[in-house]
């Protein structure tokens, strides 16, 4: 019986997301140009708030390192692409091998800690990568960057910095990665993940490989940074040192809090808020960030489920 | 139904006489639809304005946001850009690539802005270069990256109103091997900017006959410099120094300490210092060391009349303070460029008949084909020369020393020791 509505709320919580995939696709001939730009690059951000929340809201572990996964997939992305003229595609497969390598290599190590060493460490690690291409400036272009041209950004024969591509692309991206998410959450290894979030020794008592599990979440979680990482140098043109610094770290854990750690949903739904609170209170004051952060504390004194998460509470509880 | 007959079956005479009516009536209104046309046309232009108003780039931001401001007052005061007013639209970029190139699509998309303008922190320039190029609008930086006239970027993206960092480079090395010495170590910071200041200087005093004998990079995190100094070759006859960040104030100090009494020459790019009191403790040391200046910060005795103005419309004093709050320092070396972009921006519009949007790409034309500019009101810095092909300006560098706690002129290239081959054609590229 409890199998049964297990299947069925899964199922509901599918045709759910399904549905929002669908309002994303109609959107994008309504939505004003800005609104239509912006919610392109929303869900290519969405994307690395996704890969965040599978490390942090379904296996709970939080990492303060996630730009230099991000930063791998889009200097995986730029530099082949910019130094070997690589076209997008086997340039994708390469951000994805990069991203893969670096998560498996940085999990590896970090996951010989737990708590706030993990924190630490994962911060430490992405200090030194965001350092490592300041010091490979030669070819990194450091700091400043550098932009990956409009002429070479065609993939599979669409030009991705035509507004339209571009949309379908970030929502094609978008789908994938939210529902890999969805599949994961509800498959036999997600629930173990989830297991180790609510009480790691029971699950080990349990007889489950938390360690491998938690790697493997790592991996998962650093290649779904990774490959948004990519998509941001694919679709907006620039790669820079900016993207694996600090706050680049800080952005997904936001997003995700905001949203509803540990909702497939609600690292989208951070990442618009944000973007949004942003855009608009930035119209009237410098001190945008002040309205931000209020923003944030009053939504984990009053929702501290985020905004989808309280929405699975006390609304839909068949939400994944 | 009669009446209504009547009126339907109107006779030839009354149309002849509604006709010539109508025509007189067209006489009299005509200048009240001249007005109204030019009520029509009277619009504002608008301009985007890419701001960084937080972030590491904030006390650029304040001093760009009012020389763009003064810029825009006189402007319009003069009857504004075509019989047009201009109008400033600001958004801060927080100087983050990401969120630049989020506020050129503002512009573009929602503000329906003539064009962007106003970056100079070159991470932002490069993320935000990309989306203007997509968007189609002119995108005019005031940065003195190298970025535009190294081809990086596209059509859209124009640098008119700031000379590049390297002509400013470049033309630096005769007076240091004519004047400090043919000796050098360089000391920058290990991230893009210095490494251009690496690069450049290194190619530029060889061409002197000089020579770079040793290169001190400096990690970006670093807070104290003592264990760099021994590095310093004994032979060392210039220290070329180029720090950027709060830092500076404890390397100048720190080097101090360092040489104390004997020291070789010291030449430094005031990038440094924009925005700090030279009077400020712990840069006594600085006294009797030279800097490059983009435009002198202390009034001069040789003053222009157009720096004379210039300096009162944006409201900075004779040391470069801010005339209402003396500790407020501006970023004399290259806030000028607002100003110079602006005008060039009204004179790319007047030349093109610029009516709006439509019309972008001919604006872009009109300012690819300006070339020298003289010393005036519209160019207080000096006279530029502007290539169309590179989209990028050259002008007249200055050498200035410290003599108690103010630089004093004394050194002014000319505007060939800054040319160098041209990299790119952006007038080859398509609209």
């Amino acid at each position: 019986m409890i199998e049964k509505t297990g299947m069925t709320d899964a199922r509901k919580s599918l045709y759910f997301h399904l549905g929002l995939i669908g309002a994303l696709f109609i959107l994008q001939f309504i939505l004003p140009a800005y609104h239509h730009g912006n919610l392109a690059r929303i869900m290519v951000l969405a994307c690395y708030a996704m890969g965040y929340n599978i490390l942090f809201g379904y296996t709970g572990l939080l990492s303060l390192g996630h730009a230099m996964f991000f930063a791998a997939g889009m200097y995986g992305m730029g530099l082949p692409m910019v130094h070997l003229g690589w076209t997008p595609e086997p340039a994708l497969i390469s951000a994805i091998v990069v991203g893969v390598v670096v998560s498996a290599g940085i999990g590896f190590l970090a996951l010989r800690t737990s708590g706030v060493s993990f924190m630490i460490v994962t911060l430490m690690f992405a200090q030194a990568g965001f350092l490592t291409i300041l010091y490979f400036g030669e070819w990194t272009r450091g700091d400043e960057g550098f932009v990956i041209k409009q002429a070479e950004r065609v993939m599979a024969g669409f030009d991705l910095s035509q507004p339209t591509n571009r949309y379908n692309a970030a929502l094609i991206l978008f789908s994938i990665c939210l529902l890999l998410t969805i599949r994961l959450v509800h498959s036999r290894f997600g629930r173990v993940m989830i297991a180790i979030r609510e009480n790691e020794e029971r699950t080990h008592m349990l007889g489950y490989d938390v360690h491998f599990h938690k790697w493997m979440a790592v991996i998962m979680s650093g290649t779904m940074a990774a490959l948004a990482g990519a998509a941001y140098a694919l679709l907006f043109g620039y790669a820079g040192a900016t993207f694996a610094s600090v706050q680049y770290s800080i952005f997904p854990l936001l997003w995700v809090l905001l949203g509803g750690a540990g909702t497939a949903l609600g690292p989208f739904i951070g990442t618009l808020f944000m973007f949004y609170l942003i855009d608009l209170s930035s119209s009237f004051t410098t001190a945008y960030m002040l309205i931000a952060g209020l923003a944030l504390v009053l939504l984990t004194l009053f929702l501290p489920q985020g905004l989808v998460g309280e929405f699975r509470r006390k609304v839909v509880p068949w939400l994944s | 139904m009669k009446k209504t007959s009547k009126s339907l079956l109107t006779p030839r005479r009354q149309i002849i006489k509604g006709a010539a009516a109508s025509l007189a009536l067209g006489a009299v209104s005509m200048p009240l639809m001249g007005r109204y046309a030019q009520t029509q046309s009277a619009e504002p232009i608008k301009i985007g304005f890419q701001v960084h108003r937080t972030g590491i780039g904030a006390a650029y931001g304040r001093w760009y946001d009012r020389t763009t401001m003064a810029a825009v007052e006189k402007i319009n005061n003069a009857g504004g850009i075509n019989g047009r007013p201009v109008e400033i639209i600001a958004e801060d970029d927080g100087t983050d690539p990401k969120r630049g190139a989020e506020v050129v699509e503002k512009f573009a998309t929602q503000h329906n802005a003539d064009l962007a303008f106003g970056t100079l922190f070159s991470h932002v320039v490069y993320g935000s270069a990309p989306r203007a190029g997509e968007l189609k609008i002119p995108y005019f930086v005031v940065s003195e990256g190298h970025h535009v006239a190294s081809g990086a970027l596209n059509r859209y993206t124009l640098q008119p109103g700031i000379t590049d960092v390297k002509s400013q480079v470049q033309a630096m090395a005769p007076f240091v091997a004519n004047n400090l010495g043919k000796k050098v170590t360089m000391v920058y910071p290990d991230f893009a900017f210095g490494h251009d200041h690496r690069d450049y200087f290194s190619a530029a005093i060889e061409a002197q006959g000089g020579q770079v004998i040793e290169k001190i990079a400096i990690p970006p995190t670093e807070t104290s410099f003592t264990k760099y100094f021994p590095k310093i070759p004994r032979d060392t006859e210039v220290i070329y120094h180029v720090m950027v960040g709060p830092a500076v104030l404890t390397f100048v100090k720190e080097m101090g300490e360092f040489f104390g009494s004997s020291r070789p020459e010291i030449f430094g790019f005031i990038d440094s210092l924009e925005a700090t009191d030279l009077s400020s403790p712990g840069l006594e040391f600085l006294e009797g060391t030279y800097f490059w200046e983009g435009n002198p910060r202390y009034a001069q005795a040789n003053q222009s009349e157009y720096d004379k103005a210039y300096r009162a419309a944006v409201g900075v004093d004779a040391n470069g303070a801010s005339v209402s709050d003396s500790k407020d320092v501006s970023t004399y070396a290259h806030m000028f460029g607002c100003w110079e972009t602006l005008h060039i921006v009204k004179a790319g519009m007047e030349a093109s008949g610029y009516r709006g949007t439509g019309d972008r790409a001919k604006l872009i034309e009109a300012v690819e084909s300006m070339s020298d500019m003289p010393h005036s009101d519209a160019h207080p810095q000096g006279a530029k020369r502007f290539n169309g092909k590179t989209h990028q300006v050259f002008g007249h560098q200055y050498i200035t020393k410290v003599s108690n706690s103010k630089l004093d002129l004394v050194h002014t290239t000319s505007i060939e020791d800054t040319l160098y081959p041209d990299e790119v054609d952006y007038t080859k590229q398509s609209f």
